[in-house]
């Protein structure tokens, strides 16, 4: 808590300002922000449980106790707790816990690649809409306005559907979806930033385009875009899996918590528990990116 | 405001048109000739060359839009390769249903999402704003349709309460008003209204919390005002914008539905479009996508016509 007085200038300090000084203060910045996620112990959560299900996917093939695609005629739709089947097994006898692990490979793929994607894409239309302003402006706002006028889930169904299945499909209509807010955002940071006095000041003391957009435009725009799109990766990962939820992603037999539901479905009357399962996991996720988002926004605000 | 109201609608209508090329182009995007995404992949070739003709595929793409989109406007959204009826006749019937779920589920989560809100934001930092902010957190996180899946679970499987699939007994598509039909309605209804309590929640509070940080509170309980009349301002500052968010949260139902209608095999437009796609019967896909982009976009220009008219501060802006 002591450590939010470090982001004002003590009086002393503000009298000559020169450049380590200023570097100074924007460490101090940064050690604010350190110190209050330090104290946040959601968020600390939230990041240690995310760590666990995005390195589990990466190292699947060192810890999963078994081969994905390995099937089992005996040995179906085991319930949780079974002999070497801690999580039991799915409906062609195939170890849940393994399934898990290697699903979240394609889920966590699937759910932060479009938001990556429309980050840079956005970013750029963004950034290009509001600091040229003016018809360009207008232009790439407007067209940004026609995909707004579309439900989110409706506009990610209707390209996948058009396009077919596939994983690459997915990612390309999970990023139409995220590229509009996306370039919202920071088109209004960019306006803002655009009309500030130092953004003058470093034009009429020479400063080229070039130099304003890269110094001072990109580096305000950053932060916020990118506590903003961390926001978005939850709903991303829901909208992902649910697309194979819908058989719109990813082909069986590839192991994917959506399309894991979508096959398990029509087994909860046999063991409802194992095909709840990867539902749960797609909760966990999104549920600590959410948190994590909302953390790390308040650690970041200067207004505190 | 009817000079408001004529610049909003003319605002409108190029985004309709916009939306309305979307739609469109969803037919060139489905690989291969679009005729075979509008024709069985087992008609013969002279239909196939009769079919492209009639539907005008060998003419340029705006002419070909500039004839979709009259037809579109007068009601004919072509017909479907599955089933062979008119795709506006099958919406129809579905979109009834949708609706009806929609607006069950929206008075659900709208109702339990302002009360929580409200009362989150004017107690922040007690232990029901903790409550309040926990449930919100949770609504916008759970992917729904695994929520309906465990209500199914829970509800049908383990206590055998409640039905899991359908509008009625026994595969009823025509809605009653009697015991046997609500039953089946209470499921999807709860799973749907979770995302709209969340998101409720979450802008009520905020909301609040913004209207109590303003001066003019003060000034009013100095005044000596009873805080029964204070809470009176305060709805009527937080009032406009609680308005929105519900009308556009109404609007991604519709859209949003898709998948619980899926899961609980509810004969709506989600349903529909689910269906559509298993058969790649892009005429029901596109039809589905233009009707309910259509309702967004009508929806959003209510909402803004609705807000200005009960907050006077907007028409300033």
């Amino acid at each position: 808590m002591s450590n939010r007085v470090e982001v004002r200038p003590a009086p002393a300090m503000a009298t000559g300002v020169d450049t380590a000084q200023v570097a100074a203060l924007s460490r101090g910045y940064w050690s604010t922000v350190a110190g209050r996620l330090g104290t946040d112990y959601v968020t600390i959560a939230c990041g240690l449980v995310l760590i666990a299900i995005v390195s589990a996917a990466i190292f699947a093939d060192l810890i999963a106790p078994a081969d994905p695609y390995k099937t089992s005629i005996v040995r179906r739709l085991k319930p949780i707790g079974f002999a070497n089947h801690p999580l039991g097994t799915d409906e062609l006898g195939r170890d849940m816990l393994t399934r898990l692990i290697y699903g979240g490979r394609l889920s966590l793929f699937m759910g932060v690649l479009p938001v990556v994607n429309a980050l840079i894409v956005g970013g750029i239309l963004g950034m290009i809409a509001g600091f040229l302003g003016g018809r360009v402006n207008m232009a790439i706002m407007r067209v940004m306005d026609v995909f707004y006028a579309f439900p989110s889930v409706l506009l990610a169904i209707a390209i996948s559907g058009a396009l077919g299945a596939g994983v690459t499909n997915a990612i390309v209509s999970l990023t139409v979806v995220f590229i509009p807010p996306i370039t919202r955002v920071t088109e209004s940071v960019t306006t803002q930033v655009r009309n500030l006095d130092y953004v003058e000041a470093a034009r009429a003391s020479g400063a080229g385009t070039q130099t304003i957009l890269r110094v001072h435009v990109l580096s305000n725009v950053l932060g916020p875009i990118f506590i903003y799109s961390t926001s978005l990766i939850s709903v991303s990962i829901i909208l992902a899996s649910g697309l194979s939820f819908l058989g719109l992603g990813t082909e069986p037999p590839e192991p994917e918590w959506g399309l894991m539901l979508n096959t398990l479905r029509q087994s909860i009357y046999i063991n409802p528990w194992v095909a709840a399962l990867p539902g749960a996991v797609i909760f966990a996720t999104s549920l600590c990116f959410n948190l994590l988002s909302d953390g790390l926004r308040t650690a970041m605000d200067v207004r505190l | 405001m009817f000079g408001y109201i004529l610049r909003r609608v003319a605002y409108a209508i190029p985004i309709a048109l916009g939306v309305s090329i979307i739609v469109f182009s969803l037919v060139h995007l489905s690989p291969g000739d679009p005729i075979n995404a509008v024709i069985a992949a087992d008609a013969p070739a002279e239909v196939a060359q009769r079919l492209k003709e009639a539907y005008g595929f060998d003419k340029p793409l705006p002419v070909q839009y500039g004839k979709w989109l009259l037809r579109a406007i007068t009601g004919d959204l072509g017909v479907s390769i599955a089933t062979g009826r008119a795709v506006a006749g099958e919406i129809t019937s579905a979109a009834a249903n949708t609706i009806m779920l929609a607006f069950f589920a929206g008075m659900l989560g709208f109702s339990i999402g302002a009360v929580l809100g409200g009362i989150a934001g004017y107690n922040q930092g007690s232990w029901i704003d903790k409550v309040a902010t926990t449930m919100a957190i949770t609504g916008v996180s759970v992917p729904h349709y695994w929520l309906g899946l465990v209500l199914v679970i829970v509800f049908a499987v383990e206590l055998n309460m409640l039905p899991a699939m359908g509008m009625g007994p026994g595969g009823s598509r025509d809605w009653a008003w009697d015991v046997a039909h609500m039953r089946h309605l209470v499921l999807p209804m709860v799973t749907l209204s979770v995302i709209p309590m969340g998101i409720v929640t979450r802008t009520i509070r905020a909301t609040v919390a913004e209207v109590l940080s303003n001066e003019f509170v003060q000034a009013l309980r100095a005044k000596g005002l009873l805080e029964r009349q204070v809470l009176g301002h305060i709805v009527k500052n937080a009032g406009p914008t609680c308005l929105a968010v519900m009308g556009l949260q109404f609007g991604y139902l519709l859209g949003g539905s898709i998948l619980v209608e899926t899961v609980f095999s509810w004969p709506g437009t989600g349903f529909l479009l689910n269906d559509a796609i298993f058969r790649r019967d892009i005429p029901v896909l596109q039809g589905v996508i233009l009707i309910l982009a259509m309702f967004f976009v009508l929806l959003n220009l209510m909402v803004d016509i609705a807000q200005t008219a009960i907050d006077p501060r907007m028409r300033r802006a």
